[in-house]
């Protein structure tokens, strides 16, 4: 089977992969790329464990086809620390222990930044409605509506 | 043997070449927009090769024209870009109510709308209240373009009325009239993302008087496909939308669903549930039209 040639740009990095067309990002990112942070739970678009941004918009890399990333950029988990700094939403995901497992917190996270970046300033509606297409087994998601909330009041300049 | 292939044309001429190409040769071939539906059935359901066509690099697909006259949504449009778009919002609400309701912020990142109606699923969410809108398909075909009502457009579970070789290129609207308002609403166990167990879209106009002088209803999940209910849009229709009327309307759509069984509901419960979401789809389709009149 032939492969194919695709160059993207993944958390500010000039990459190129080879993979086949009908090759998930998710696959693409974890198997070849070796960006492991990314999970894989249902691989159906109803866990959002593999959640990623595209082009800065919040999609499941598990439904996304990895030749359809040639051209665009692509921010990871990875990507959204700065270097051994954590982003506010990872510290205060330690600090109020919004995880348990681990394992759908890669996606809790990068969900999070993606409704921060757009809303600065959400309700505690707001963010579970934003992030009803994460699931979370272990926390109760009580634990995780609150990191985000006070993540929101830090990336806003305000004491918490 | 076949294998697996992808193409991104970007052109209309291109797409439609690729997919003459592939029908010429029996070789299987399948168009993707968001892909949200697609990449699940490829790995749950049949995951055989084929060539996946793209078609969200075509302007014609990706284009949202708010018309004095016409609205035109473009099939490959992700829910996101369309729940965002506020003069959407303020011409067909119930339509992109219908949208929001689909999945969660990530699969709003990529399911498009055109996607949902090609999936023609019975409980398709954004169907009911394409076709309560009026909505009609504009399809690319080999001699150029062709146009179909939504209504008409599809045709059993899964199946739409797409010949081979041929793709959806955008929804196009009548732009609402003043006194033109509609609404969607479904019904489901829990609050958020799940599959209809009925839904009704709605859509009336009101005169001057608050007297309805047209109406078009649409029921989900509740038939083989989405249906139009004329009967229910005859009951409105010279009312002033009064309790009596309503029940009216809500007694035809019960009386026009021909629901299954199964674990989302009875199909009594179906039948009496899309009465229900009937009157108070066409109250809120009321409140609104007589904001905008």
């Amino acid at each position: 089977m032939s492969k194919t040639r695709v160059e993207t740009k993944i958390n500010g990095e000039q990459m190129e992969f080879l993979c086949e067309p009908q090759q998930s990002m998710l696959d693409v990112l974890r198997d070849t790329l070796r960006l492991t942070g990314t999970k894989e739970g249902c691989a159906t678009g109803d866990c959002g464990a593999c959640s990623v941004l595209l082009d800065s918009r919040l999609i499941c890399s598990c439904l996304m086809l990895a030749v359809e990333s040639n051209g665009r950029q692509i921010t990871t988990i990875e990507g959204i620390s700065r270097g051994e700094t954590l982003h506010p939403i990872q510290q205060k995901f330690l600090q109020h222990a919004a995880l348990q497992c681990g394992i759908c917190t890669p996606g809790f996270v990068v969900a999070a930044k993606a409704l921060l970046d757009e809303n600065p300033n959400p309700t505690e509606e707001e963010i579970r409605y934003h992030l009803a297409g994460n699931l979370c087994r272990c926390t109760g998601y009580d634990k995780i509506i609150r990191a985000v909330q006070d993540a929101a009041q830090t990336m806003r300049g305000e004491a918490s | 043997m076949q294998s697996f292939a992808y193409a991104a044309p970007e052109t209309v001429q291109q797409a439609l070449d690729v997919l003459a190409e592939h029908q010429g040769a029996g070789r299987r071939v399948q168009v993707m927009a968001g892909g949200t539906d697609l990449m699940v059935q490829m790995r749950l359901i049949d995951g055989s090769p084929r060539t996946i066509v793209d078609i969200k690099k075509l302007a014609e697909t990706n284009r949202l024209d708010i018309g004095a006259k016409e609205i035109y949504i473009g099939a490959a449009i992700p829910g996101a870009v369309l729940t965002a778009s506020k003069p959407l919002v303020a011409c067909l609400p119930g339509l992109v109510e219908a949208v929001d309701l689909i999945g969660s912020s990530q699969i709003q990142g990529r399911a498009s709308l055109g996607g949902n109606l090609c999936n023609a699923s019975p409980a398709g969410d954004t169907i009911s209240a394409l076709v309560a809108s009026a909505g009609v398909c504009v399809i690319a075909s080999k001699g150029g373009q062709r146009e179909m009502p939504v209504e008409s457009f599809v045709v059993g579970v899964g199946k739409n009325a797409l010949k081979p070789g041929e793709f959806l290129l955008g929804i196009k609207f009548q732009r609402p009239a003043k006194g033109t308002a509609d609404a969607y609403l479904r019904f489901i166990p829990r609050t958020e993302m799940d599959i209809a167990v009925a839904g009704a879209g709605v859509s009336v106009t009101l005169d001057a008087n608050g007297t309805c002088t047209a109406a078009r209803v649409a029921i989900a999940a509740v038939a083989p496909t989405v249906i139009a209910v004329p009967a229910a849009a005859d009951a409105l229709i010279g009312s002033k939308l009064d309790a009596a009327a309503l029940d009216k309307a809500g007694k035809a759509c019960s009386a026009a669903a021909s629901p299954i069984s199964d674990k989302r509901g009875t199909a009594d419960y179906r039948r009496t549930v899309v009465g229900v979401l009937c009157r108070r789809a066409t109250a809120i389709a009321a409140g609104r039209a007589k904001e905008t009149r």
